[in-house]
């Protein structure tokens, strides 16, 4: 066998083995989520608060509604800032130094730790009242949102091609009409899809959430009280010595893990159904 | 000096002494070109790439306003207003006068929005004046019966001919008093072409139309004026018939010969 050909099957076996070794870890996750969660799931997961160690109603509703709470304000803060945002970069800021300046400390807050912002909403939301609050969680959740939401609004409103505005703009359409009735429907698709992702990155968070939103044990929907969360509950469940909060976070691990997963594969499967378009 | 033939009938945009820069450039995309644009006739630009016909196209609607910086120089006349003047209204300008792109541009939404999109934006929100003007624009872009029963679906799913025979139903809806034509059939197959180019014919009765192309034989067959353009500059206007015949500058002979170009 010849040099070439020996140098491609080595490099190709290195690379296969190291995907391979890439998706045993996946799979070993995924596996240990399931067997471990799936047996700690019940009904009882979804009627009973947390209780201590050792009560026999025990559940996670109040940190599944409260995370439920927590993500959607965030959305509702996060996602029509990050929209606008990308929107003024691909329509309006286009490559002014301006725009470009804001991409990147987009960039740089994509990549800022979650912790840091949470210390960050820390500062200026709850050490200022003196208590942790549902609305500090959401807004911390929030600012992670924005950057990849404005990233991925901007990629999208980008690909609308440039003929597609000049046509509308042909027809005697205003500027407001053509990125609102033209640009977006054409971007649409990966405008949805990037908000989905986004979901399903703060969805998972734990950090900002530790010392904003705290966590409660108690049923609440009240934004301005500590709230609970399935990251932060399981957090405190999984490094507890009690088996029955064990358990619980198990459980909790399991719901945000299929939760993600979920959001991802439908995220996946937009991306894929306009490929094919 | 460019040679201008006589154009005795009613002139619908005279263009005078008309100049264009494009943005951060000094040197002018087109220098000085004065041309008439006989109403109710098809003017065809023809030239080499780069010679400025589709920059001057884009001036008569001023799309160019799109991209900051670009700069006129002249006048473009259209009913007794100049259009590069800074106070005209480019909303009501560009209603009459439309235009169509080299490739087919449907919107994403469904044919029956593509071509009411136009009378929406003039605020036309009767449900059957929407449909009988819906109706009327595709039966005069020659697509009626092709679409007339998927009227719901979505523009893309069309045929690119049939895409761009929508832009151009799209474009007639509104009934503009002229029709900008930018290499319409450059991205298509010759049946599609040739049911764009019967489309142009037709179309003069009702609006003016002035045409970019390419392809010489297509000026021959559609206008009844033509352009040549070289290096930004009008070499010479002509009726068709004669220009294509006997042309009146060395140049104008020499790009329809096939000497350059």
């Amino acid at each position: 066998m010849n040099k070439r050909k020996l140098i491609n099957a080595l490099i190709m076996t290195l690379s296969t083995l190291s995907a391979l070794v890439g998706l045993v870890f996946l799979f070993w996750i995924l596996w240990t989520l399931f067997s471990k969660g799936l047996h700690a799931m019940g009904l009882n997961i979804f009627i009973y608060d947390t209780a201590p160690p050792g009560a026999k109603e025990t559940g996670l509703r109040n940190a599944l509604v409260g995370h439920l709470i927590l993500v959607a304000v965030a959305c509702a803060i996060g996602i029509p800032f990050g929209i606008m945002a990308g929107t003024y970069l691909s329509e309006f800021g286009k490559n002014s130094r301006y725009a470009n300046f804001i991409r990147d400390l987009s960039d740089v807050m994509m990549s800022a730790p979650s912790i840091v912002i949470g210390a960050f909403v820390y500062a200026i939301m709850v050490a200022p009242v003196g208590h942790f609050s549902g609305w500090a969680g959401a807004v911390a959740l929030a600012i992670m949102m924005i950057p990849i939401v404005l990233r991925t609004t901007d990629d999208m409103l980008n690909l609308v091609p440039q003929t597609l505005r000049e046509a509308a703009y042909a027809l005697g359409a205003p500027k407001y009409k053509v990125t609102m009735q033209i640009v977006y429907r054409g971007a649409k698709v990966g405008m949805v899809t990037g908000i989905l992702l986004a979901i399903a990155r703060i969805a998972g968070e734990t950090a900002p959430l530790l010392f904003t939103s705290f966590n409660n044990n108690f049923f609440s929907t009240n934004l301005n009280d500590a709230m609970a969360s399935l990251t932060v509950t399981m957090f405190n469940f999984a490094t507890s010595p009690y088996d029955d909060w064990i358990n619980l976070g198990w459980a909790a691990a399991f719901i945000l893990g299929a939760f993600v997963l979920f959001v991802n594969i439908i995220g996946r499967m937009i991306i894929k159904k306009r490929g094919r378009r | 000096m460019a040679t201008i033939c006589e154009v005795t009938e009613p002139r619908e945009i005279d263009i005078q002494n008309f100049s264009f820069y494009y943005a951060g450039s000094e040197k002018p995309a087109l220098k000085n070109i004065s041309l008439p644009v006989a109403k109710n006739r098809v003017t065809a630009l023809i030239g080499p790439s780069g010679c400025g016909k589709s920059t001057l196209l884009r001036s008569l609607n001023r799309i160019h306003d799109l991209y900051p910086g670009n700069r006129y120089e002249g006048k473009i006349m259209f009913e007794g207003q100049n259009i590069l003047d800074k106070k005209i209204d480019l909303i009501a300008l560009r209603i009459k006068i439309g235009m169509i792109f080299q490739k087919p541009t449907p919107f994403p939404m469904s044919i029956f929005d593509n071509v009411a999109y136009g009378l929406r934006l003039q605020g036309i929100r009767n449900r059957s004046e929407l449909q009988d003007r819906v109706e009327e624009a595709l039966k005069g872009a020659a697509l009626w019966n092709e679409v007339k029963d998927r009227l719901k679906d979505d523009a893309n799913a069309l045929s690119g001919g049939q895409q761009q025979r929508l832009c151009i139903a799209r474009a007639v809806a509104v009934k503009p008093k002229v029709l900008l034509f930018d290499e319409p059939t450059s991205a298509l197959d010759p049946i599609s072409t040739q049911a764009v180019e019967e489309l142009v014919i037709e179309l003069k009765e009702q609006m003016t139309i002035v045409i970019v192309t390419h392809n010489m034989q297509q000026a021959a067959r559609v206008s009844d004026y033509t352009a040549f353009m070289y290096l930004g500059e009008l070499i010479e206007l002509g009726k068709t018939e004669e220009f294509f015949i006997n042309p009146k500058e060395k140049l104008s002979e020499d790009y329809i010969t096939g000497k350059f170009g």
